[in-house]
């Protein structure tokens, strides 16, 4: 028949080739995409990411059959999901659950992408999709935290959208604009439910195949950071240190999601609410309006960020302006750029040093805790060290990631704690120690004595 | 009908040979920007949708209090627009003691714009000294403070502070005029809503001043 293509397999499967490209995709993607022979242990997130995103659309779809966003009803109705509903507290705490592994998932999978400089050329643009995933799903983790409707619900959602009455001249108005009200009420509990459950994961979705079609494009990184494509390969062109994907790492995937179940099914049935840290226990307290919780903090993920923005006060604006006025001295005396671009660059910051004392320290607090999470898109660029992969850097870098790691811990744990001037210290600290990890990359990371970067991978097979 | 058909098979879709022609490119410009003008112009009904509706607007009906019952020391709390609206009495001590506290607060004469109408630009921030009325909501980032009225130690305020409002959620604290200490997230003295007080003292109503305007 004309207009029919030529393929190699019959039957349905040839049916279907000839009208949409499934063999070749599936070639493209899976038995012929070729990655380095020796993931560990770290390659594990990325699917178990893809893995949690199913499990969160499919309990998602199942809870929004009974769930009611109003504000008179929806409280109840998740008490009446978890009492009444056949499984209803199966799908609830899978998804409550799901919500926080994915974050555990997704912060160990950015980790390995530090560890390896897995964001450095060509992969730069497989990083940012990546870091817009994750603002996506921060966004989409807030919206779906004020849907319970509970005391925790509420308050956090008042706190976050006010920061964006921090913002000079239009913020006030702004954050009624966002709330649709004066107050959190149900017209904002409305809209963030629609985000939650159409907006939010649409652009999620898309995101995620812009991820891996960029990754597909340039290939995965390894442990040792260098490029299998321009070492030996085959008679096909296919790089020895290369196995497809399927079956070789479909399968070494398997293990870490029966490894990862058992860890999600265990905290689903034993200990859902992991202390309080999973689901908060204020939560489980209609919202009021007229009261606020003695002490509202926001889920563990995002206390890292909540505790920057604690600690920026009217004294710390002082230590990020003086910063400021240093970087831009740094700047002018030294670094590779054009002499025009380290004139602007240093007029940039001695202004922003000026504008941290004349705005409020409230809006430098947002600006702060917003760049913390900003700061990582610009990483592929931040870091210059000659080699890619920890493996190859000198001691102390690894040092200093250790520091970074503990900081980010620590910060953490402060943001999950009330407020009291010990710890707000310590959270300053830490903010400084965070914020100079990236800032200062471009100089620290091309310091030391770095070892040599091996040919081949390093790989030893399995006996 | 079979010549046509054949004519038309033989020849290209597109002539080779077509030269460009620039004014076609004004046209697509021109098209491409009045319809983003038109993209833009139906964005802003998606836009406009977001602001408050018409039902959370009327809710900002102004609420009349009967403060005659409201004794020296006790804070009573009323709900106007959604948010928390504390009508307190204080103490002839309590008064005395905000004059004493200048030095530790950040903005002691309520200068900075939008949170006190001029009614309340004095001391005790309140239309008559003994009654304060405010919106109990922090200044910083929208929780709620928890009234401290007695001189009792909260944990993250220095121990010699006079009682007022503490935020337990980022640790701000206010005094019992609803003005900010120094050096804390939030920046600004507690909110003061347009208030009128009845003639005999009785009688509170929140949301309107004395020009009858919210």
């Amino acid at each position: 028949m004309a207009g029919e293509k030529t393929v190699d397999t019959t039957g349905l499967l040839g049916w279907i080739d000839r009208r949409f490209p499934l063999t070749v995709l599936f070639r493209q993607h899976m038995s012929e995409y070729y990655a380095p022979k020796n993931f560990n242990f770290w390659y594990f997130f990325g699917s178990l990411a893809l893995l949690v995103l199913v499990i969160q659309i499919v309990t998602g779809i199942f809870l929004v059959m009974n769930y009611k966003p109003d504000a008179e009803l929806a409280f109840n109705s998740v008490e009446y999901i978890m009492r009444e509903v056949p499984w209803g507290w199966f799908i609830r705490y899978m998804h409550s659950t799901g919500a926080s592994m994915f974050f555990v998932v997704v912060y160990l999978h950015m980790l390995r992408g530090l560890f390896y400089g897995s964001y450095r050329k060509p992969r730069e643009l497989v990083w940012i999709f990546g870091v817009a995933i994750f603002l996506a799903l921060m966004g989409e983790a807030f919206f779906g935290y004020l849907l319970p409707w509970g005391q925790m619900s509420y308050w956090g959602a008042q706190v976050i959208v006010n920061l964006f009455s921090a913002i000079p001249f239009i913020g006030p108005e702004l954050a009624i604009w966002i709330r649709g009200d004066y107050v959190v009420s149900d017209a904002t509990l409305n809209r963030f439910f629609a985000f939650h459950v159409i907006a939010i994961p649409l652009v999620l979705l898309g995101l995620v195949v812009a991820h891996l079609i960029a990754l597909h494009e340039v290939g995965s990184n390894n442990p040792d950071g260098i490029e299998i494509k321009e070492g030996p390969k085959d008679a096909r062109g296919v790089p020895l240190d290369a196995i497809p994907f399927h079956p070789y790492y479909s399968v070494h995937d398997i293990v870490g999601v029966a490894g990862f179940l058992i860890i999600f099914a265990f905290i689903m049935f034993f200990t859902p609410e992991m202390g309080g840290f999973f689901i908060e226990y204020n939560n489980f307290i209609p919202a009021d309006p007229l009261k606020t919780p003695s002490h509202i903090a926001p889920v563990w993920y995002f206390t890292p960020f909540y505790s920057m923005l604690r600690a920026t006060t009217a004294d710390f604006t002082w230590i990020l302006a003086g910063g400021s006025i240093v970087a831009a001295l740094g700047i002018l005396a030294k670094g590779g750029l054009p002499a025009l671009w380290r004139l602007l660059i240093a007029i940039v910051l001695v202004v922003a040093a000026v504008l941290m004392k004349t705005i409020d320290a409230k809006f430098w607090g947002v600006v702060v805790m917003g760049g913390a999470v900003v700061i990582l898109f610009f990483l592929p660029w931040l870091d210059q060290s000659p080699v890619k992969s920890i493996r190859y850097r000198p001691g102390w870098h690894k040092f200093l990631y250790a520091i970074f790691i503990v900081t980010f811990l620590v910060l953490g744990y402060l943001g999950t704690q009330p407020p009291n001037p010990t710890f707000n210290l310590l959270s300053q600290v830490g903010t400084v120690i965070y914020l100079l990890f990236f800032l200062a990359m471009p100089v620290w990371s091309r310091l030391g004595r770095f070892k040599p970067v091996p040919e081949r991978l390093t790989f030893r097979a399995h006996k | 009908m079979t010549e046509l058909t054949t004519r038309l098979d033989n020849q290209p879709a597109i002539d080779p040979d077509l030269p460009p022609d620039p004014s076609r490119r004004t046209w697509v410009a021109t098209a491409c920007a009045v319809g983003g003008v038109a993209g833009v112009a139906t964005a802003v009904p998606f836009v406009g949708s977001f602001a408050p509706s018409e039902k959370a607007r009327a809710a900002g009906a102004p609420v009349e209090v009967d403060v005659s019952g409201i004794a020296p020391g006790e804070l009573r709390t009323v709900e106007w627009r959604g948010k928390p609206v504390w009508l307190m009495r204080r103490t002839a001590a309590q008064l005395a003691d905000l004059k004493t506290l200048d030095s530790k607060l950040a903005d002691p004469d309520s200068d900075r714009p939008g949170y006190t109408p001029d009614f309340a630009k004095n001391e005790h921030r309140s239309r008559t000294p003994d009654l304060f009325v405010a919106i109990g909501i922090c200044t910083h980032l929208g929780c709620s403070p928890t009234p401290e009225l007695a001189p009792t130690p909260v944990p993250g305020v220095p121990s010699d502070w006079k009682g007022g409002y503490f935020c337990p959620c980022h640790g701000s604290y206010f005094d019992l005029a609803g003005r900010v200490y120094k050096n804390v997230p939030a920046p600004d003295n507690l909110e003061v809503p347009p208030y009128v007080i009845s003639d005999d003292g009785g009688k509170v109503i929140v949301g309107i001043d004395e020009n009858d305007k919210a």
